[in-house]
C-alpha cells in the first residue's frame, strides 16, 4: 500500500476527469453511452483550446441536458431541429466551432428533413449522432434505427418489417450527399473504441474550419434501460447485433 | 519499460455500472460489497496489478476514475 500512496501524486496523474466537464452529476442511467461521449467531446474541446469558441446545440432526448455537463456555450433546439440552429449559428459566427449532439429519434425520425438538408447544403458544422436504436427518454419506443426483431415498448413482439418497416441506415444515406465531408461510425464500449471516436470528433471539429462541408460522427451506443439489459450485457448485445447492421469505420472523407 | 499504476475512484459519483471492470486488462477492479449514499455498489481496486493504462477511466461514463502511473 505504501507504493500505491507513493504513486498517487499529482505529478503522476495520467488521466482524469476533463476540466471542461462541470461538477454536475449526470442524470443518465448507470453505464449509458451518453456520458462517455460527453466526456470525449469535453476532452477534444479542451485539447484544442477552443472552449470560448465552441457552441453546442443539444437535442430533445435523454441528452437534452447536455448543456449542464460541458462548460461551453449552448443552445437547446426543438426536437430534431438542431441542424437548423447550427446552420444559423455557424453562418452568423463562422469563426465559432458549431456542433449538434443528437439521438436517433431526434435525428433520424422527427428531424430527418433538417439533417438531410443541412448535409445537402454542406454546412460547416459537426453532427454527433448517438444511435442507440430506441427512444430512450420517453420509455423505450421503437426508433427508425431499431433492429428487426428488437423488442421495444411499441414493438413488444419485436420489430416486424411488414408492420414497422426496416431499420434506417441514415449515415450511409447522408454520405451520398455532396455536402458532407467526413462521415464515420464509431462506438465507445472499449478504450480503443473511445480513442477512435475521440480522433473522429477532433477531425470533425478541424474540418468545420476548412470550408469542406459537414462532418457526421455516428456513435453506435447502448440504452441499457430501454433494452432491458445490464450495462455490460448491453455492450455485448451491441457488439453482437448492432454492429452487424451498423458496421464501424469511416464511410467518407473528402480530404483523404 | 514497465509501469506501475493505481486508480482513485470517486465512489460517491460511481453508479456501479461495471463497464470499467471488463475493460481492465489486469482484472484490477471489482464492485464493493458496500454501497454509496445513492445505493450503488461502487467500483474499487481489487489488487495491486494496476499498470495505469487508463482503459477503465476512458470508458467510465461518469468520469469518476483518476489514473496515476510511474515508470519502474
Ligand atoms: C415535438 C416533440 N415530439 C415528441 C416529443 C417526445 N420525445 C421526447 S424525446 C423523444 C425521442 C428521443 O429519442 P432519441 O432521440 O433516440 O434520444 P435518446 O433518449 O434515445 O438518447 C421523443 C419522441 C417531444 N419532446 N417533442
Ligand atoms: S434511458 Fe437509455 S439513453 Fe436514456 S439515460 Fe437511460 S440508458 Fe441512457
Ligand atoms: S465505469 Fe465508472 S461509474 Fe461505472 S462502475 Fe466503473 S467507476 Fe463506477
Ligand atoms: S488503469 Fe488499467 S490496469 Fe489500472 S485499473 Fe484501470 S484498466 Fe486496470
Ligand atoms: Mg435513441
Amino acid at each position: 500500500m505504501d507504493i500505491i500512496s507513493d504513486i498517487k501524486k499529482p505529478e503522476n496523474m495520467v488521466y482524469g476527469r476533463p476540466a471542461l466537464l462541470t461538477d454536475n452529476v449526470m442524470h443518465y442511467c448507470p453505464g449509458c453511452s451518453h456520458g462517455t461521449v460527453h466526456k470525449i467531446v469535453a476532452e477534444v474541446i479542451e485539447e484544442m483550446g477552443i472552449q470560448d469558441r465552441t457552441i453546442g446545440i443539444s437535442p430533445v432526448g435523454c441528452s437534452v441536458f447536455a448543456y449542464n455537463y460541458i462548460d461551453i456555450d449552448w443552445q437547446e433546439a426543438a426536437h430534431g431541429r438542431a441542424p437548423a440552429l447550427a446552420t444559423a449559428t455557424k453562418r452568423l459566427c463562422p469563426d465559432k466551432y458549431v456542433f449538434t449532439y443528437q439521438g436517433d429519434g431526434d435525428l433520424a425520425s422527427i428531424g430527418t428533413a433538417e439533417i438531410i438538408h443541412a448535409c445537402s447544403r454542406g454546412e460547416n458544422i459537426v453532427v454527433i449522432f448517438i444511435n442507440n436504436g430506441i427512444y430512450g427518454m420517453t420509455g423505450g419506443q421503437m426508433a427508425p434505427t431499431t433492429l428487426l426483431g428488437m423488442k421495444t415498448s411499441t414493438t413488444p413482439y419485436g420489430r416486424d418489417p411488414k408492420l414497422n418497416g426496416f431499420p434506417l441506415k441514415i449515415t450511409e444515406m447522408l454520405a451520398a450527399l455532396d455536402g458532407t465531408a467526413f462521415i464515420t461510425r464509431q462506438s465507445v464500449h472499449t478504450a480503443a473504441a473511445v480513442r477512435k471516436t475521440k480522433n473522429a470528433i477532433r477531425k470533425g471539429f478541424e474540418y468545420s474550419m476548412k470550408d469542406v462541408g459537414l462532418s457526421f460522427i455516428e456513435v453506435v451506443s447502448t440504452c441499457n434501460s430501454g433494452w432491458k439489459l445490464s450495462p455490460v450485457e448491453a455492450n455485448a448485445w451491441m457488439v453482437e447485433h448492432m454492429f452487424v447492421k451498423y458496421p464501424l469505420g469511416d464511410i467518407k472523407d473528402v480530404l483523404k | 519499460m514497465a509501469f506501475k499504476g493505481t486508480i482513485e475512484i470517486d465512489i460517491q459519483r460511481c453508479k456501479g455500472c461495471s463497464v470499467c471492470i471488463g475493460n481492465c486488462p489486469n482484472k484490477c477492479i471489482r464492485l464493493a460489497k458496500a454501497v454509496n449514499s445513492k445505493g450503488y455498489r461502487y467500483a474499487e481496486l481489487a489488487n495491486d496489478s494496476c499498470v495505469g493504462c487508463a482503459s477503465c477511466a476512458m470508458v467510465c461514463p461518469d468520469s469518476v476514475i483518476t489514473v496515476y502511473r510511474v515508470k519502474i
